[in-house]
């Protein structure tokens, strides 16, 4: 599963990243690595973009960044 | 030897240097302004536009240098303006010179995160002290750190603190202090092989004798794509960026050496993190209760657009007395001085040039005061990510991202700092396209324009039992018509010259905060000293050669001509039909002296090409000379309608002076039709020289501030055009 599919107050650990080089890293550097633990918060009112939560704070994203953030659900 | 010496001199001259640096919003400026207090320099660094502060404090008795560096995630830079964080850490800024302490603001409730920068930081060899921000807030929550656990960890002095309270900040100043004297380097070092690497491809690239610090290479190592990449590529060449992918290949075998840099960051956090911070269960926070009514899609867009409203309707209404006050206070001035100074060119100089040309502007402090009372409020209490975040589909339509929105909102302010703000785009294009939407958001400096035509010709009326007037409405419409021509101009230049990819858009929501008082207020000073100081400069100056274009040559013959003639009328008539005589011979006198002046002249000249749009002689004389800055239109009228006197003494607003405004066939000048093809004018039209010279310096060139020039001034006029047949 990919982070935009994870359905808002549901969580998700993060298993790989297949985004490309720039990416990549400003993901990374934000804390969006394996093994941190997301929660998606809210769609916001047009479903793009996304508010997560992780590592105690929110970032947004937009569908087609959280399309390269491979999760496996947590309960 | 004569390095030696030269190094010398500096290490005598100049003051220990402190930076501060860290995430975005974690109160690097507030700890900034807590130890240097108001006496700061603000500037920009040589090159790109991002604000340079400076100031100065002491420190166990020594006098220090300060630089506050603007928020940022990483070192590493996309851009040449988070390029300059780097630059100021390596001691690359030519004036401030290698940092002697570093001071990273980290966010105790949001430790992780904020210690990814530290990690960057520790490793550069100059001593560090972590300021550990926002212990309060942390608390709140229910996070508590050991202070000195983590100093262990990190290798430096932690200092918990509260910036905004004041707390801690004495425990800080004898830490930096003590830094200062014992200059203790931190050991952390992430990779020794990509140390290694990156210098051993500093000496390759780098020519005998020319310097290249081995941390940007390090940087242009693991930054794939990044500025010092492309920084070094244009100092060295296309070898350089091949040897930089040599190498990385090396050096990740396969992977992404940005992604084993992260990975090793993230798991030295984990464990710094894991022995000293402890967490209570997680608790909903007010912020998230509040999130949760503003992040609902429908009350949250309701309550978006009734903010937008209100802010809209409070700007008009809450401003009104203040600035009747000013009004009033530059009028009694005014007739003070031509009662107390001899009539001439010194009492107009000063009655009508400098009180009435600068008092026309500065009446609408307040609007601007309330306005950015607005701004600064939504920013510091963090709705402004949330409106962006709520914008980002609809500013993706036309081309932007929600990062544009923040720079076109700090345009209605003003386009020039909305302009610099575009820096935080990373992409080249929406840069671009955002640059040149912005000068159409209706900025502080259009909105006197508009107030001044609005109370004139709109009539005040009020619906729903005086929760809406008219005047509001309109004033609501010009702000959508700017936003319109900006969308859409960005809309068209994204589908064509500025054709591309679509850009990353990754944004922090910061928790909602109660804004401090202080800052805000701080803030607003700043900017209304930014307002005064150009009202006081530009517009001055601009009010004066006006009133000199308009007061000059001031034929003698006219005077004596009128003269003559007051003196018969003085002969013949008496009691009220010489009053009323007597009145009639000034103010044709004053109407003879102004169509004879330069300005008349220049006016005249110049009025067929705005004849089209209904305009007289004096109308096209003060647009043209609000070309270098469109607030000056005002102080124009004013100073033209004060020297024409064109109307009697019981009437003294401009307001009133220009409603009486008349042809020569005695129909009136001003009709709603004029006035609102007059707005919509100054709604498109670039009549501001400091926008210009803001995008030719963004931009690099000359090409776009002259096709924004052009394309925004023809835009004006036929809009002016048809709205004037249309309403007429
Ligand atoms: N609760 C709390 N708020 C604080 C503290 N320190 C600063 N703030 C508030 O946090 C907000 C941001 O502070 P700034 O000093 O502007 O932050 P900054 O790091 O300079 O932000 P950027 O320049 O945008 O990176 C302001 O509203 C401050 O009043 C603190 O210790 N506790
Ligand atoms: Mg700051």
């Amino acid at each position: 599963m990919t982070l935009d599919q994870l359905e808002p107050t549901h969580r998700g650990r993060v298993t790989a990243l297949t985004a490309p080089a720039g990416l990549l890293q400003r993901l990374m550097q934000l804390g969006l690595l394996e093994g941190t633990e997301v929660e998606c918060i809210r769609r916001a009112p047009a479903g793009d973009p996304i508010e997560f939560r992780l590592l105690g704070y929110a970032l947004s994203l937009r569908r087609d960044e959280a399309r390269f953030v491979q999760v496996e659900a947590v309960s | 030897m004569s390095v030696a010496t030269a190094e010398l001199g500096v290490d005598e001259e100049r003051l220990p240097l402190i930076v501060t640096v860290g995430n975005p919003n974690t109160g690097k400026s507030t700890l900034f302004n807590l130890l240097t207090g108001l006496r700061q320099k603000v500037g920009n660094y040589p090159g790109v536009t991002v604000e340079r502060h400076v100031g100065e404090t002491t420190l166990g008795g020594r006098r220090v240098q300060l630089v506050d560096l603007p928020g940022t995630y990483s070192l590493s830079a996309h851009s040449p303006d988070e390029m300059v964080a780097v630059d100021v850490l390596l001691g690359r800024i030519g004036d401030l010179g290698r940092p002697d302490a570093i001071v990273v603001v980290v966010d105790a409730s949001n430790l992780r995160r904020n210690l990814y920068i530290a990690s960057q930081v520790l490793e550069l060899g100059i001593p560090v002290v972590v300021a550990l921000n926002m212990v309060d807030l942390a608390e709140s929550r229910g996070i508590r750190i050991a202070a000195a656990r983590l100093a262990e960890h990190l290798s430096c002095p932690v200092v918990p603190l509260v910036a905004s309270r004041g707390k801690g900040i004495d425990a800080l100043k004898s830490t930096l202090a003590d830094t200062l004297k014992t200059n203790p380097v931190p050991f952390v070092s992430f990779s020794t092989t990509i140390r290694h690497a990156a210098a051993a491809l500093a000496r390759e690239l780098a020519p005998a004798g020319e310097p290249l610090d081995p941390y940007e290479v390090e940087r242009a190592l693991i930054d794939e794509g990044g500025y010092a990449e492309t920084r070094l590529q244009q100092r060295f060449g296309a070898a350089a960026k091949a040897a930089l992918g040599g190498v990385r290949a090396e050096l990740a075998t396969g992977g992404s050496l940005a992604a084993l840099d992260a990975r090793a960051r993230y798991a030295w956090i984990n464990h710094a993190v894991d022995g000293v911070e402890t967490r209570g269960a997680a608790r909903t926070t007010t912020s998230d209760r509040i999130d949760r009514a503003v992040g609902h899609p429908v009350l949250g867009t309701l309550l978006f657009l009734l903010l937008m409203a209100a802010v809209f309707q409070s700007v008009f209404a809450w401003a009104a007395p203040l600035m009747d006050l000013i009004d009033g206070a530059a009028a009694a001035t005014s007739d003070w001085i031509k009662a107390t100074l001899p009539a001439g060119a010194i009492a107009s100089l000063l009655a009508d040039g400098v009180v009435a040309g600068v008092g026309s502007v500065v009446v609408f402090l307040p609007q601007i005061l309330i306005l950015f009372a607005f701004i600064i409020f939504l920013e510091d209490s963090g709705y402004m990510a949330r409106a962006a975040f709520l914008m980002d589909r609809l500013m993706r339509w036309c081309g932007l991202s929600g990062q544009s929105f923040i720079p076109m909102l700090s345009s209605f302010a003003c386009a020039v700092p909305g302009i610099m703000g575009t820096r935080v785009i990373a992409d080249p294009r929406d840069r671009l396209a955002t640059i040149l939407a912005a000068p159409f958001m209706t900025c502080s400096a259009r909105l006197p324009v508009y107030a001044l035509l609005i109370s004139a010709f709109v009539p005040a009326r009020s619906y729903l039992g005086g929760l809406v007037n008219l005047q509001g409405l309109v004033l609501l419409g010009l702000y959508l018509l700017g936003i319109a021509g900006g969308v859409l101009t960005a809309f068209l230049l994204k589908r064509s010259l500025l054709r591309g990819p679509t850009p990353p858009f990754l944004m922090e929501l910061p928790p909602y905060r109660l804004p401090n008082l202080k800052s805000v207020l701080y803030r607003m000073w700043e900017r209304a000293r930014m307002f005064l100081v150009r009202a006081g400069t530009i517009i001055f100056t601009v009010a004066i050669v006006v009133w000199a274009l308009a007061y000059f040559p001031h034929w003698d013959a006219t005077t004596q001509r009128f003269a003559a003639e007051r003196a018969q009328a003085a002969q013949t008539l008496s009691g009220e039909e010489l009053d009323a005589a007597s009145a009639d011979i000034d103010h044709r006198e004053a109407a003879t002296h102004l169509e004879e002046s330069l300005l008349g002249h220049i006016g005249r000249a110049v009025a067929p090409v705005f004849r089209p749009l209904g305009w007289d002689w004096k109308i096209s004389a003060a647009v043209l000379a609000s070309f270098p800055a469109r607030e000056v239109v005002i102080a124009v009228l004013g100073t033209i309608y004060a020297v024409g006197a064109d109307v009697d003494a019981e009437s003294p607003g401009l307001v009133a002076r220009i409603r009486a405004s008349e042809w020569p066939d005695g129909t009136k000048v001003f009709s709603l039709a004029v006035a609102l093809g007059l707005m919509v004018f100054y709604a498109f039209c670039l009549q501001c020289a400091a926008t210009v010279a803001t995008i030719s310096r963004e931009t690099n060139s000359w090409r776009w501030p002259a096709f924004a020039w052009l394309y925004m001034s023809l835009l004006g006029y036929l809009t002016a055009f048809v709205v004037y047949r249309l309403a007429s």
